[in-house]
């Protein structure tokens, strides 16, 4: 009796909350640890970027009307879904030369940094929001709002660093342009299948997988792009993209900011949702 | 207009030596080269400073990092407190001197100097201080960044260094500030404030200089913190020669303030806070309300009410409590506001102003007003910093918000209606740092301040004011 042959998947972008592929046509290789060929995904273009763009762009007045709790319950549903592709992650972790049982924590770990990150959709304003006692009549508040879209140049870590920079950009109510790990791009592809089935409206989360210094670049330069995370990026690719960042005056989170940590187990903190927050401050009079 | 007979303050209260030294490490020294600052009101002369250059620059963060190393960073918080404390009181006690001071080298309206700028530089110093004790109720943690070069504008010089410094010196930073070359001298007498207060040597220092001396200091190795305030341009310039580098940044950048009235506005007060939004300080303020979007229906009255109103704005000596506008703060700035009005009316909007006498000498632009203005407009989308006001219409309120979030910026905006509700609903969807109700250029050392998109990043006031200082 012979073997039954699988199904295997082709890997595509998720843009818009539907799976293109490059417009450019175009794919690379990816092998797992030991060299052997695992699929061929798709290499984005700078096309590619901005049709991202556009569709975070528009996403993102819708997203940010949510209500934080109704943020907070998508979010939860997102690790829901993670939870219940465990072992489609784990497999995928496995081929990237994890052990069964570290490719099994990291996985564990992603599902319960995402339900940290969806806990705080409607707690940050509380904590960063103020108060303020201004010397007049005026009651005078201020109040953290999202920035608009970010575009992420992803760490290596394939599933729990790639959670770890998503959730808290977009949990506040950006909306993001993610470009994957180049090297193990395929956890991101699978993520965004779980985001494409858990009430994330399209466009709030859109993955590119291809060249980093060929995607990131278009990125930073893009105008329509309010915050850079360049967590992935290093050396000169970095310099180079926080430059062009510069033009329309991004709000950039840098590689190597020496309170970011690189341990992606260690306890996040709230720098990565704050960096692309504004605080809003309103003066409204008191009187009769 | 009533007539007024001159009501001058007196100059006498000041001092204004002949030349100025850079200020480092507690003692004024001599630099290589000088430049003069004029009175921007009559165009004299009033002292020669010094223009730092590369080595003096050198010498004033070495000395910020030892005063950092050695004293500032290993004194108790409450040790600091009281320093600061003890600025805002000589502040207070020298509130008048410093006042005509300011007016006599930045052409502001000593009405203003003596009424807004001053109150505010000493309750900026005596917030911040009660801060310094306090900084692990604001962030967890919190650890000073070291030494701060700080680069400010000629619009409010003494305010905005308060702004800069007394936030810094709070988180247990050191600091070297330059104030803008059109308006040293405040930033001098400050130094002298300091030596008063016996504050240890090297912890603030002064550099005067123009655009040389402050990209020295941005992009110096030994600054851990970049603060600037101005325009976007150069702004953009720090963003970029900071990067790679391990410096903090915050940017604080101009803007294109709408003034949103509503047809249910109340139109006096929104007249008021129209004038005060745009003429406020010659309109030399990054946050004014230089567009003014009015909903149609009632645009005809409220012009009408605003121009009988310009008309009434006393444009002259800055030192005469009676003057409502004083002087344009430089000749470069001047010719801008004249540029980008004469573009205003080249592109087909209406130009008004009311009959107005301007002095013979001196830097000086009549209250300006544009109607007939597109959006596409330079004198609608460019900064101009001047008394210049655009005025454009709406219908409903879907309108006012995209024709008020149609800029680049983002810094500031104003709501003129008298429902609550849509004072709100406005406030939401206005993308600026900044939202007045029914007010409009409202500062307090305890509300945070700062802008959207390129309006910059970071805040000023408030604890959102300690984040900028502190890891």
């Amino acid at each position: 009796m012979s073997e039954r042959l699988n199904v295997s998947k082709t890997y595509k972008l998720y843009i818009g909350g539907a799976f293109p592929r490059s417009e450019s046509g175009r794919s690379y290789t990816v092998n797992d640890a030991k060299g052997g060929f695992l699929a061929n995904a798709s290499r984005a273009s700078r096309k590619d970027v901005r049709d991202a763009v556009v569709a975070a762009r528009k996403a993102q007045p819708g997203w940010a009307a949510r209500t934080p709790y109704n943020r907070g319950q998508i979010l939860y549903r997102v690790a829901e879904m993670l939870q219940g592709r465990c072992g489609q992650f784990t497999d995928e972790l496995r081929a990237t030369g994890l052990s069964k049982s570290a490719a099994t924590t990291e996985v564990e770990a992603a599902i319960d940094r995402w339900v940290w990150y969806a806990g705080w959709a409607d707690k940050l304003a509380q904590v960063t929001g103020t108060a303020n006692p201004v010397s007049g009549p005026f009651f005078n508040f201020s109040t953290p709002e999202p920035t608009g879209v970010v575009g992420i140049v992803a760490p290596d870590s394939p599933l729990l660093g790639l959670v770890s920079v998503l959730a808290p950009a977009i949990v506040t109510g950006n909306t993001t342009v993610l470009v994957a790990s180049e090297t193990a791009p395929l956890p991101a592809i699978t993520l965004g299948e779980v985001l494409a089935t858990s009430d994330l409206p399209g466009g709030v989360i859109n993955i590119l997988t291809g060249r980093r210094s060929e995607l990131a670049p278009w990125l930073a330069s893009h105008m329509d792009v309010n915050g850079l995370d360049l967590t992935g990026a290093s050396g000169d690719l970095a310099v180079e993209c926080e430059k062009a960042a510069a033009e329309n005056l991004k709000r950039v989170l840098r590689p190597v900011e020496a309170d970011q940590p690189t341990d992606w187990t260690a306890h996040p903190g709230i720098t990565r949702m704050t960096t692309f927050l504004e605080t809003k401050t309103v003066w409204h009079p008191v009187g009769v | 207009m009533f007539e007024y007979a001159p009501a001058p303050e007196s100059r006498d209260i000041v001092d204004i030596k002949p030349s100025y030294g850079l200020f480092i490490d507690g003692e004024f020294a001599d630099a290589e080269h000088s430049f003069k600052t004029v009175n921007p009101a009559t165009e004299e002369v009033l002292a020669e400073v010094s223009e730092a250059g590369a080595a003096d620059v050198d010498r004033a963060v070495a000395a910020a990092r030892r005063a950092y190393d050695m004293v500032w960073s290993k004194m108790a918080g409450g040790e600091r407190a009281k320093y600061l404390f003890r600025i805002a009181r000589l502040i207070q006690e020298r509130s008048r001197e410093l006042a005509v001071l300011e007016s006599i080298d930045n052409g502001k309206p000593i009405r203003e100097s003596r009424d807004v700028d001053l109150p505010l530089v000493a309750a900026h110093f005596f917030y911040y201080a009660g801060w310094a004790d306090k900084l692990e109720y604001a962030v967890a943690d919190p650890r000073p960044l070291g030494v701060a070069g700080q680069v400010i504008p000629w619009n409010f010089p003494l305010l905005m260094l308060a702004w800069k410094i007394a936030p810094a010196l709070a988180c247990g930073n050191t600091v070297v500030l330059k104030p803008a070359e059109t308006t040293p001298l405040t930033a001098l007498a400050f130094a002298d404030i300091c030596r008063q207060a016996d504050l240890p040597p090297g912890v603030v220092n002064i550099i005067t200089g123009a655009g040389q001396t402050g990209r020295a200091l941005v992009e110096h190795d030994g600054v851990d913190k970049v603060a600037f305030t101005g325009s976007t341009d150069v702004g953009r310039q720090i963003a970029r020669s900071v990067a790679g580098t391990p410096k903090r940044l915050t940017l604080e950048l101009g803007g294109k303030a709408a003034n949103v009235v509503f047809d249910d506005a109340p139109l006096d007060q929104a007249v008021e806070g129209i004038v005060n939004g745009i003429f406020f300080n010659q309109g030399h303020v990054c946050c004014a309300g230089s567009r003014l979007l009015v909903q149609e229906s009632i645009a005809e009255e409220l012009l009408d009410r605003l121009k009988t109103r310009m008309a009434t704005l006393r444009v002259g000596d800055p030192l005469d409590k009676n003057t409502d506008i004083g002087a344009i703060n430089s000749a470069a700035q001047l010719n801008k506001i004249r540029m980008l009005s004469d573009i205003g009316e080249q592109e087909g909007a209406t130009r008004w102003s009311p009959p107005c006498e301007l002095p013979d000498r001196g830097f000086w632009f009549a209250p300006t007003l544009f109607t007939d203005v597109a959006q596409s407009h330079r004198i609608a989308q460019d900064e101009i910093f001047g008394p210049v006001l655009s005025v454009l219409t709406f219908r409903t309120p879907q309108e006012a918000v995209e024709k008020a979030n149609n800029t680049p910026y983002g810094l500031s905006a104003g709501v003129w209606t008298d429902k609550g509700s849509r004072i709100l609903w406005m406030a939401q969807r206005l993308r600026a740092g900044v939202v007045w109700a029914n007010t409009f250029n409202k500062f307090d050392p305890a509300s945070p301040f700062g802008g959207y998109k390129e309006s910059g990043f970071g805040r000023e006031g408030g604890r959102h004011g300690l984040e900028a200082y502190l890891r």
